[in-house]
């Protein structure tokens, strides 16, 4: 039954995903990927990540659908239709992509209980964590406690985008720019073809 | 967006329970799914979903620059604040044990407070980032700039009148 | 075979939403959708993870009374802080494209090509035409 749901998620989030890079409507693309975010927490669920789907689920369909809204509202809501040929995109993606299937031959079979990656670390986290660490989520003690650092870095990156976008879209940028005069910084630039404030 | 009653309403209704859930989630998160990072990012939900209701300038009210943009940073120095501590108490960098007497206590206090610092960062980030990309559409509405476009999308959110 | 296929589908379907998220970043020249195209990929890179992180009827990786398999929590921790480090960075270049937007009034990189060029020329003639100014006077 977990596979047949699990066959059928992912065949879904194809058809989502082709539909996204074929329609030329921003705004349907935007929601396509609300769309497409919900079928990946749906299928974190299905393979028992719950923390994972947890937050694809806030952060996927939610807030960057959010953001993509807010970015389409002070772009264009539609793209302009292709005007160049796209084969050659078409052969190295193709190429690329069976090259990487090719790989996959070699990957341990979907949930087998021996293969490498479950060898390593985590028998210590799951074995352990509820002794040395104490919470009987472990998701949790490995995010805060066996990896503080990793998460203190994610934290960082956060923050630094966060700072990144202020200073890109903020007031500050923009009041200093109005202030101003409007007269162009170098007498011989060329004007931009439409509305530069 | 005066005659919007329905939406209005609902909004006052939902953010409670959403902000009551983002708390749930944030503390909840050594015994169930959650975490920091999901509560902060709920948090964050219910403010933008009132910017989107109710506008940019009446959300700036309620959660204003001044207090969202130094919580960024708050947020990461209370987690690298809890390395310090217990660097200071004779551990290792964010090593909980040494923060309480007994390393269950220590680890569960650590946890807690490491996950509040992300939690505060997340909101703030999110917030803060929202809140640019809508003051930036009210000013460049305001300017002009985007009177080129073909089509406007929901221009009253812009608008910042309650 | 079939147990081949079924074992390995969920790579599969991985690649072809890796490949449809390249494509659109090196096909597609608007802007905006290159930063969709990229949260394509960034999903599938995923779904890889948790995929490889599944444990057939594992349970989910939270203690719980009679339950003794569990999932492999690292993936979920690695992907956890993806997930919203990824949608930080993605606002950032949304601010990006928006700038862009703003400065050229256009998000087409065709046009974007074509303005630069423009404006290069333009700047180089008048680089020109300053040098010799001081002379002529």
């Amino acid at each position: 039954m977990e596979q047949i749901i699990d066959i059928v998620l992912l065949a879904f989030m194809v058809v989502t995903a082709i539909a996204m890079i074929r329609l030329r409507n921003l705004f349907a693309v935007v929601m396509l990927s609300g769309i497409f975010s919900l079928l990946s927490a749906a299928m974190f669920v299905v393979l028992d990540a719950v923390d994972v789907a947890f937050t694809e689920a806030a952060v996927g369909a939610g807030i960057s659908t959010v953001l993509m809204l807010g970015t389409l509202a002070l772009t264009f809501r539609d793209e302009r239709p292709a005007t160049r040929a796209d084969w050659p995109a078409m052969l190295v993606v193709t190429v690329t992509g069976a090259a990487l299937i090719y790989g996959t031959l070699d990957m341990p079979r979907f949930g087998d209980p021996d293969a490498p990656i479950h060898q390593h670390v985590a028998p210590r986290y799951i074995v352990d964590s509820p002794r040395e660490v104490g919470p009987p989520n472990m998701v949790t003690s490995v995010l805060a406690s066996y990896r503080g650092y990793d998460t203190l870095g994610e934290t960082t990156v956060i923050f630094t985008a966060g700072i990144g976008v202020m200073v890109l879209l903020g007031s500050v940028t923009r009041r200093r720019r109005r202030a101003r005069p409007t007269t162009p910084a170098t007498p011989a630039a060329p004007a931009p073809p439409e509305g530069r404030p | 967006m005066n005659h919007h009653s329905v939406l209005r309403t609902m909004t006052k209704l939902l953010m409670p329970p959403i902000m009551l859930f983002a708390l749930y989630v944030q503390f909840h998160g050594d015994y169930g799914p959650g975490g920091g990072f999901q509560a902060g990012v709920i948090f964050a939900v219910a403010f933008i979903l009132f910017a989107l209701i109710f506008g940019p300038v009446r959300a700036r009210r309620v959660a204003p620059a001044w207090v969202t943009t130094p919580l960024t940073a708050i947020g990461v120095l209370l987690y690298a604040g809890v390395g310090v501590v217990s660097l200071l108490l004779g551990g290792e960098f964010l090593n909980y044990d040494v923060l309480a007497h007994d390393p269950h206590h220590g680890q569960h206090l650590g946890i807690l407070l490491v996950e509040l610092g992300v939690g505060i960062t997340v909101w703030a980030v999110m917030v803060s980032i929202f809140m640019a990309f809508v003051e930036r559409g009210a000013a460049a509405h305001a300017d002009g700039i985007l009177d080129g476009t073909p089509d406007g999308t929901p221009d009253d959110r812009e608008d910042g009148h309650a | 075979m079939l147990e081949t296929v079924l074992g390995l589908y969920n790579y599969w379907i991985v690649i072809i939403l890796m490949m449809a998220g390249f494509y659109t970043v090196i096909a597609r020249g608007n802007l905006a959708k290159k930063v969709i195209g990229l949260n394509i990929f960034q999903t599938s890179m995923f779904l890889m993870y948790i995929t490889m992180g599944a444990v057939e009827s594992g349970t989910a990786p939270i203690v719980a009374e009679g339950a003794t398999l569990y999932t492999n929590p690292l993936p979920s921790v690695l992907i956890l802080t993806a997930i919203v480090v990824g949608v930080a960075t993605t606002a950032l270049g949304l601010a990006l494209a928006v700038r862009i937007r703003e400065a050229y009034g256009t998000l087409e990189e065709d046009d974007l090509r074509v303005l630069e060029d423009r404006q290069d020329t333009l700047r180089d003639t008048a680089a020109t035409q300053d040098g010799e100014q001081p002379v002529s006077p």
